[in-house]
């Protein structure tokens, strides 16, 4: 459970957001909305602890993320603009260096499978930089589905995919909710997934 | 541990694949070190005086090339958010990523070097104090070097800030490096020198990488 009291964000002299409260609890996601510029990838990364919130605080299963530090972001997922996908690299080398990086080993044969899985069969190989903006986009949908952590923190997720990875990432979602996951996620598309609760900033 | 070992792995990885990086810096050194005895002649007493010093300003310069890229690209593609997301703390994975820098940056100069020392007719003895004060000195130079490259992130212009940020602090390293070697050859013995240079890289590998994250959460924020 993800509960967040009082947050408030100022960017230079401006104040983006304040007061803002939120709650998610197990198979629930979030919808964050606003206009462009409202501070929806600010809030993002005041949850997701890359910044601190000027005011307010951020709490994981009623303690505060500062506290946790690494055990919260152990139970993470933020998945940012820029995807951290090396271009040198193949998507299989990508898969197997975050999930070290995440801290756990993630052995061949499941990474092929979760790169099948999403339409890169036959590219696994191949350097990240002779895909197209999609594809590398499906990279990352496959290090979704690789990587076990009960909250995701989603920044527009559905940049660049085609109807096809659009599906596979909503049912990708509607798994984890049902499996007792957590996201929170930012889109200017309507998601037609259970459970799920607007926020307006 | 495994964290660690993967960023090493994974910037070994990205220097093969980006090869005129390393080979840039490389071939820099090699260049500026040999143009000097070309320019000044068959001297070998001149040439074996200047040798020490030409030798580690051309290491000290060939290590500030490749800087400013140690984690621009990273800060870049978001690699650096999920470095921060990791459960191994940060200052680790930059121990590790100042490692592979070393490794593509300063071992290879290392290595260099006593065949480059052949050109100013140093002696055997000379050539190996001259490694010897490389192999304290540029792991040094890459630590101190990953705090200047943190702070100038994301700085426009920052490459030239960088520089002067850096070469200042590279100052003690180029006077007991090449003091090494010239205090070898009048017969002083290098070991007051070898013993400094050890120690400043004690106190490198001990507050640099805690430099360095914290420059790094602050470019980030």
């Amino acid at each position: 459970m993800l509960t967040a009291t009082g947050l408030s964000c100022v960017r230079g002299e401006r104040r983006l957001f304040a007061g803002l409260d939120l709650a998610v609890g197990p198979g629930e996601w979030l919808h964050v909305q606003g206009e462009n510029g409202a501070g929806k990838t600010s809030l993002l990364r005041i949850l997701a602890t890359l910044s601190p919130p000027a005011e307010g605080e951020v709490r994981w299963q009623g303690e505060p993320v500062e506290v946790l530090a690494e055990d919260y972001r152990r139970a993470m997922l933020f998945l940012g603009h820029h995807g951290a996908v090396k271009e040198e690299l193949t998507p299989l080398e990508n898969l197997t260096l975050a999930a070290q990086l995440d801290g756990f080993e993630l052995d061949e044969a499941t990474a092929l499978q979760a790169l099948v899985r999403f339409g890169l069969r036959g590219r696994e190989d191949l350097a990240v930089r002779f895909l197209s903006a999609g594809q590398k986009r499906r990279v990352l949908l496959a290090r979704l589905a690789v990587r076990k952590a009960a909250l995701w923190i989603l920044d527009e997720p559905f940049t660049a995919l085609d109807v096809k990875a659009v599906a596979m990432l909503s049912g990708l979602i509607e798994e984890h909710l049902a499996a007792g996951g957590m996201a929170i996620l930012t889109s200017h598309q309507s998601m037609p997934l259970p459970n799920g609760r607007v926020l307006k900033i | 541990m495994s964290a660690i070992i993967a960023i090493i792995r994974r910037d070994l990885l990205l220097a093969m694949r980006r090869k005129s990086e390393v080979l840039t810096a490389l071939f820099f050194f090699i260049i500026v070190v040999s143009l000097f005895p070309l320019g000044i002649g068959p001297e070998s007493a001149l040439l074996r005086k200047i040798a020490p010093g030409v030798i580690w300003v051309a290491a000290l310069l060939a290590t500030m090339l490749g800087l400013a890229r140690l984690f621009a690209p990273d800060h870049a593609d978001g690699t650096l958010e999920q470095m921060v997301l990791s459960p191994t703390p940060l200052g680790l994975l930059v121990t590790g990523k100042i490692v592979a820098h070393w490794i593509t940056t300063g071992l290879p100069l290392v290595l260099l070097a006593p065949v480059l020392g052949i050109q100013f007719d140093l002696d055997t003895g000379a050539l190996g104090i001259l490694v010897l004060a490389l192999l304290l000195g540029t792991p040094l130079l890459s630590l101190i070097g990953a705090i200047g490259a943190a702070l100038t992130l994301g700085v426009r212009g920052g490459g030239v800030l960088l520089s002067l940020l850096v070469l200042p602090l590279y100052v003690p390293a180029l006077i007991f490096g090449a003091g090494a070697v010239e205090s070898h050859i009048s017969g002083l013995g290098a070991g007051g020198h070898l013993s400094l240079l050890a120690a400043l890289l004690a106190l490198a590998v001990f507050f640099a990488p805690w430099a360095t994250t914290a420059a790094l959460r602050i470019a980030l924020e």
